[in-house]
């Protein structure tokens, strides 16, 4: 078997070969993810069933459902916090459900997880909450740390918030800064669970319009799990709906809307 | 009058459900708390091995671990002074009155010194630190796994067990014989104000007086014995916390269950650790 090192190695370059800074529009053939045959089951009841998708570098896919259909799993299987029961899963061409931690690890680096209430590192500041990453997997000094921190909190439009604690910020703020600190080791795999959950709709407009103009700028292959039909509308290249453990739809937006399937009429409906 | 008067018609005949053997029945009371006994053990066998493996792995995170250092050490500081100075005091108060009745209270000091440093020392400084520092890792490290705290950390490529668990750990085992030593010089201290109110002597003759009958050997093993009592703490402490189920509840939860099974194992550890310093130390 080979050493994780040398798994890991092609990966990383071929990340770095992949990764397009701002404006740049230079992208792999290779899928971001791919998913295959995914299986999942807590206990006797079946959340994913035989899932298959496949996300390209640079398109944002957003993936809708009801409740408990195992969206928020997905993303956990797709970062490596859950472990599927079958099935496999391809981030970059490497298939991550059998690597060890410290390969997994690498492979986590290069992905950004927006967590549906934000999970900020309730000790730790706004500042050190983005900075976490940055000291622990780049050789920043502490000013260029600085510096890389404002400038993500600009890009989210927090740079005045410094210094605040989470408890100080509303639910919105804390999900521009779980979004800043997500950009901040200039991912090539954004997985945002619920980004505009929980927010008013001109705040959830504000964040789908962040999220907009952070593709542009990174060019990132994004997956965005939501119950916002609008939110899905604006900022996905293509729509997903999970079914009972099933992709039931994968297309546009336009094909969700033409689709007589009763449960996506009725999926529709309900949001409209 | 039959018998089956009593018993309903659908239970008689041959369609009536088999009646519940006793003996499953006993047998399955008796074993579901077993097996959630030694489910609990496998779970903590597995912790364990995670934070070994995660241990002697680059990086070491010593800014952390100087943090924790400051949280389990300094924070704990001035509770286990206290409660050493008051069992110092409280055991010369008690001690000088029984001394005195058998005409003994010259040995006092060294009656005081002995039962300190051996065993009211160590065990109520790990008592103490269960208390405040086992509820403290328990819901903090509880509180961060139910908000997805912890996954954001693994998620961000940092080993929790390492960052999360394996400093509070090692800050436990490390402190734990220094806060000892606290506790047991304030013991010391207010043993000697508490009898010098009742006849003067100077501390120095005090001391001189309470260690005469004992060699460094005698401090150095009943001191040491507490970086085991450092582990249990730490362990179960982060154990607890990084296994959290549920809301609020299920972080009051491990609170709760950290203190009570660090303190319980604390005691077990230092009976046993008791007889076996007394057959290899004594």
């Amino acid at each position: 078997m080979m050493p994780a090192e040398q798994q890991v190695l092609p990966v990383l370059e071929e990340s770095a070969g992949t990764r397009t800074m701002a404006g740049s529009s230079k992208r792999s053939d290779t899928p971001a993810v791919v998913l295959g045959g995914l299986h999942k089951s807590f206990g006797s009841q079946v959340v994913l069933d035989g899932i298959a998708l496949t996300v390209q570098s640079g398109e944002t896919l957003a993936m809708l459902g009801r409740s408990g259909t195992g969206k928020s799993v997905l993303l956990k299987l797709i970062i490596g916090l859950e472990k599927p029961d079958s099935g496999s899963i391809h981030v970059h061409g490497q298939e991550i459900t059998r690597l060890d931690l410290e390969a997994l690890n690498a492979i986590r680096k290069k992905m950004g997880f927006l967590f549906q209430h934000a999970a900020l590192y309730d000790s730790l500041s706004v500042e050190q909450n983005i900075a976490f990453p940055l000291r622990r997997h780049t050789k920043m000094t502490d000013s260029e740390c600085t510096d890389r921190v404002k400038q993500l909190l600009a890009s989210v439009g927090m740079e005045s918030d410094l210094k605040k604690m989470p408890s100080d910020i509303s639910g919105g703020m804390q999900k521009r800064v779980g979004l800043a600190r997500a950009l901040a080791l200039e991912p090539d795999i954004l997985l945002l669970d619920e980004p505009t959950a929980g927010l008013d709709p001109i705040t959830s407009g504000e964040i789908d319009e962040l999220i907009l103009k952070l593709q542009e700028e990174h060019d990132m292959a994004s997956i965005v799990v939501t119950h916002d039909l609008q939110s899905a509308k604006t900022i996905a290249d293509r729509i997903t709906l999970l079914h009972e453990g099933h992709v039931l739809i994968d297309g546009s937006f336009e094909d969700l809307e033409k689709s007589d399937n009763e449960f996506v009429s009725e999926f529709m409906k309900r949001d409209s | 009058m039959s018998h089956n008067a009593s018993i309903p018609h659908r239970l008689i005949g041959q369609d009536a459900p088999p009646a519940p053997s006793l003996v499953r029945a006993t047998f399955t009371v008796l074993w579901t708390p077993i097996n959630g006994f030694l489910e609990w053990f496998g779970e903590l066998g597995l912790f364990s091995w995670q934070v070994l493996r995660a241990a002697v792995r680059r990086p070491f995170e010593g800014q952390e671990l100087l943090r924790q250092f400051d949280e389990i050490g300094s924070k704990s500081l001035p509770l286990v002074a206290l409660a050493g100075a008051a069992i110092g005091f409280v055991l010369s108060l008690e001690s000088r009155s029984s001394l005195v009745h058998f005409g003994a209270q010259s040995m006092l000091p060294a009656a005081l010194v002995y039962s300190i440093i051996h065993e009211t020392g160590p065990i109520v400084t790990g008592l103490v630190v269960s208390g405040r520092v086992g509820a403290g890792i328990g819901a903090e490290l509880g509180s961060m796994k139910v908000t997805e705290q912890i996954d954001a950390i693994e998620a961000s490529g940092v080993n929790p067990y390492k960052f999360l668990a394996f400093t509070r750990i090692l800050a436990c085992i490390l402190v734990l014989p220094l806060l000892t030593m606290a506790a047991d010089f304030c013991g010391v201290l207010f043993g000697w104000i508490a009898e010098t109110a009742a006849a003067p002597v100077s501390f120095q003759r005090f001391v001189s007086q309470g260690f005469a009958g004992s060699s460094f050997k005698d401090f150095l093993a009943p001191t040491f014995r507490t970086l085991v009592f450092g582990l249990i703490i730490g362990m179960i402490g982060c154990f607890q916390g990084m296994r959290t189920r549920g809301g609020t509840a299920g972080v009051g939860l491990s609170a709760t269950s950290s203190v009570v099974l660090s303190s319980l194992f604390v005691i077990l550890a230092d009976v046993i650790l008791v007889k076996i310093i007394l057959v290899f130390f004594s």
